[in-house]
């Protein structure tokens, strides 16, 4: 298995993403509903990893614990070495605020509300000041192409742009992870390889880990390692192409 | 965290102004309610006053002492029919009692007045020099007479606005005229300032005022000389009444012979107790203000509730976001708090200025009186701001406690 070879690492400094035997058990009226059994897994900063899997595989449920959203029914998920299973949900509102960005399929941007303002809110609850929040959503904006179009609505950008400002948005944070749950779902064939195409980027050029849910193999290939949840556990966990980060960690 | 409270008050007012027809509609019970409000209590607050300037026209810390009433095979007179107070009384007070600064008296009769070929039913009274002092009259032209007038019985007359308007032209000045009452001739020496109407509604300006002796010996007639309709006092300070009036009661009762099981064969009112029956009307009123104003507010808080519970539906979506980018349970109450209260305090300040402006449309049209307090307006005020509190909090809580990942899901 390749994260063997990853998991060496972890001597000297924890893994960013450390999930122990993580069980999800959903009780829907007196039928219980498994979706996770006894996962495991471990992502160390700076892979690009794609999820793959077929719905109810689990993976949506797996995106949802690794993000913060949700927490296991049993089992142990360390982000950063940090026990977060056991958190309140203020806790997990700052973890979520300070160390993940979250791009959704559907982009999720609030409705009649500029660029700027969509790229600020995470901004919004940590407590900068207006000048800050502006500048940093700004900055965030430019990172993505889209300097220029900061007082833009939603409904004036097509959807590849929408996504680029839920990418800002998920990046003004400065966010060790960036979940990303089929991104490219509801765009067009050039828009998906734009948005690709930044979070390569964003993942070469400036070590931010991706994870990113897809059931496409063409948009799975844009990372370096696959893996492949089938009923609730790994199927399938394997190093696609060398990874640049890790490998600079290493020398 | 002020960033993140100007932001939210922002996008609060943002909304709102998207949604004008709905936001309008939801202040309307808040603005009905506090417009209601404003506009009633500033007619009563003007009513009021003009009820208390109208009891200032009775004087300064007044006392008013009447005698009991008859009691002839049974049947009660009226009351002041009796003849148990008299001048001496009066005298006996001043005497005795150093917290009055003066007292006066004064008897009273409708009687015809004529002047040339022009007369008038009016009421005369027969009163000493003190009860014009007692009871504040000022002249517009002339003045009081004096002790020797008392003392002589001359046969002069201050008479009131009413009473000279029937009696002479426009212009034509009474002072020195020579009018007859009951056939007796009077020069007139004074014409009274005008008082308008007293607390009981009755013309204050439609009398003539001669000399008690005068009146006594000349006009009335009487079978006990020094019996009085009522005698007058006042005091220096207003807290000094119900110690006057208590020291009234145990002069007079001394002098009456009156032991201590007999009822009092006289009254003793104050100025202030006629204050307060007036207060006592206008306390009612408020009762009922309190009553529309919290059924109003009632409403519109509802109102607000139920478009804060749609607009969380709506906005699920928005929530979850929201929460998946790190609001905290505190953030979205907040949120939603704020939207409420800019709700409410928006249609309590539409409300405050409809209020405003109803009330200075009665005096316009009206013509009443009304008084704008600040008072009311601060608590119209707050008074919203607390509905939009209070009723926000359920939506508010609501929203907060969505899970985020159904929330993120909802369609």
């Amino acid at each position: 298995m390749s994260n063997a070879e990853s998991s060496d690492q972890g001597t000297a400094m924890p893994p960013l993403i450390a999930c122990d035997d993580i069980w999800k058990i959903y009780s829907i009226g007196d039928v219980k509903v498994e979706a996770l059994r006894g996962l495991s897994l471990v992502i160390n900063e700076g892979e690009f990893v794609a999820i793959m899997g077929s719905s109810g595989s689990g993976k949506s449920t797996l995106m949802n614990i690794i993000g913060c959203l949700d927490q296991p029914t049993s089992g142990h998920y360390r982000l950063n070495g940090v026990e977060v299973s056991q958190l309140r949900s203020d806790q997990l509102a700052d973890i979520r605020n300070r160390q993940i960005g979250f791009v959704f399929q559907s982009f999720n941007l609030i409705p009649r509300t500029s660029a700027l303002e969509n790229a600020q809110l995470p901004l919004l609850y940590r407590g900068l000041s207006l000048k800050e929040q502006r500048g940093q959503a700004a900055a965030a904006l430019g990172r993505v192409g889209l300097h220029g179009r900061e007082h833009h609505y939603p409904t004036q950008l097509s959807g590849g742009q929408q996504q680029r400002v839920a990418i800002a948005r998920a990046l003004v944070t400065a966010p060790s992870i960036l979940l990303a749950d089929e991104p490219t779902g509801n765009l067009d064939t050039k828009s998906s390889q734009e948005i690709m195409g930044i979070l390569e980027k964003l993942n070469r050029d400036e070590g931010i880990t991706i994870i990113l849910v897809t059931h496409e193999s063409e948009i799975a290939s844009y990372a370096s390692r696959e893996v492949v949840i089938k009923d609730g556990q790994v199927l399938d966990d394997r190093l696609t192409k060398a990874h640049p980060t890790v490998r600079a960690v290493e020398v | 965290m002020t960033a993140f409270v100007w932001l939210t008050v922002v996008t609060a007012i943002r909304i709102l102004g998207r949604n004008r027809l709905r936001a309008g509609l939801t202040m309307l019970g808040i603005v009905i309610g506090v417009a209601a409000v404003i506009a009633m209590v500033s007619i009563g607050e003007g009513a009021k006053r003009a009820v208390q300037a109208q009891i200032a026209t009775m004087g300064t810390n007044v006392i008013i002492m009447w005698p009991g009433a008859t009691t002839a095979s049974g049947v009660r007179g009226a009351q002041g029919s009796a003849v148990t107070l008299t001048v001496s009384d009066a005298v006996e007070l001043k005497k005795r009692i150093p917290l009055l600064v003066d007292t006066g008296w004064a008897k009273r009769d409708v009687m015809q007045i004529i002047n040339g070929n022009r007369n008038w039913n009016g009421t005369i009274n027969g009163v000493s020099p003190s009860y014009l002092t007692i009871r504040d009259w000022s002249f517009t032209s002339g003045g009081p007479f004096t002790q020797a007038d008392l003392d002589s019985a001359a046969r002069v007359a201050l008479i009131g606005q009413t009473v000279a308007e029937n009696l002479f032209d426009l212009g034509e000045e009474p002072v020195g005229a020579v009018i007859r009452i009951k056939n007796v001739p009077f020069r007139v020496i004074g014409v009274l300032a005008p008082k308008g109407q007293s607390a009981q509604g009755s013309d204050q300006d439609d009398v003539v005022f001669i000399p008690f002796s005068t009146a006594e010996r000349k006009v009335f007639g009487t079978s006990f000389i020094g019996s009085v309709g009522s005698l007058f006092a006042s005091t220096d300070r207003t807290e000094d009444l119900p110690e006057a009036v208590e020291q009234i009661r145990e002069v007079i009762r001394a002098r009456h012979r009156l032991q201590g099981d007999q009822a009092d064969d006289f009254t003793v009112r104050t100025q202030v107790d006629i204050a307060k029956v007036q207060e006592g009307t206008s306390q009612t009123l408020t009762i009922m203000l309190f009553a529309i104003a919290s059924v109003s507010l009632l409403v519109g808080g509802i109102g607000i509730m139920n478009i804060l519970l749609v607009s969380v539906t709506e906005r699920t979506r928005e929530i979850g976001v929201r929460m998946a980018v790190g609001a905290k349970h505190r953030h979205i109450v907040m949120q939603f708090l704020i939207e409420a209260m800019t709700l409410s305090l928006v249609g309590g300040i539409v409300g405050i200025l409809l209020g405003i402006i109803g009330a200075k449309l009665t005096t316009v049209v009206a013509g009443w009186p009304t008084i704008i307090s600040i008072n009311v307006v601060t608590v119209a005020f707050f008074f919203s701001l607390v509905v939009g509190l209070c009723f926000g909090l359920y939506p508010a809580n609501k929203a907060a406690r969505l899970n985020p990942i159904e929330a993120l899901r909802y369609e």
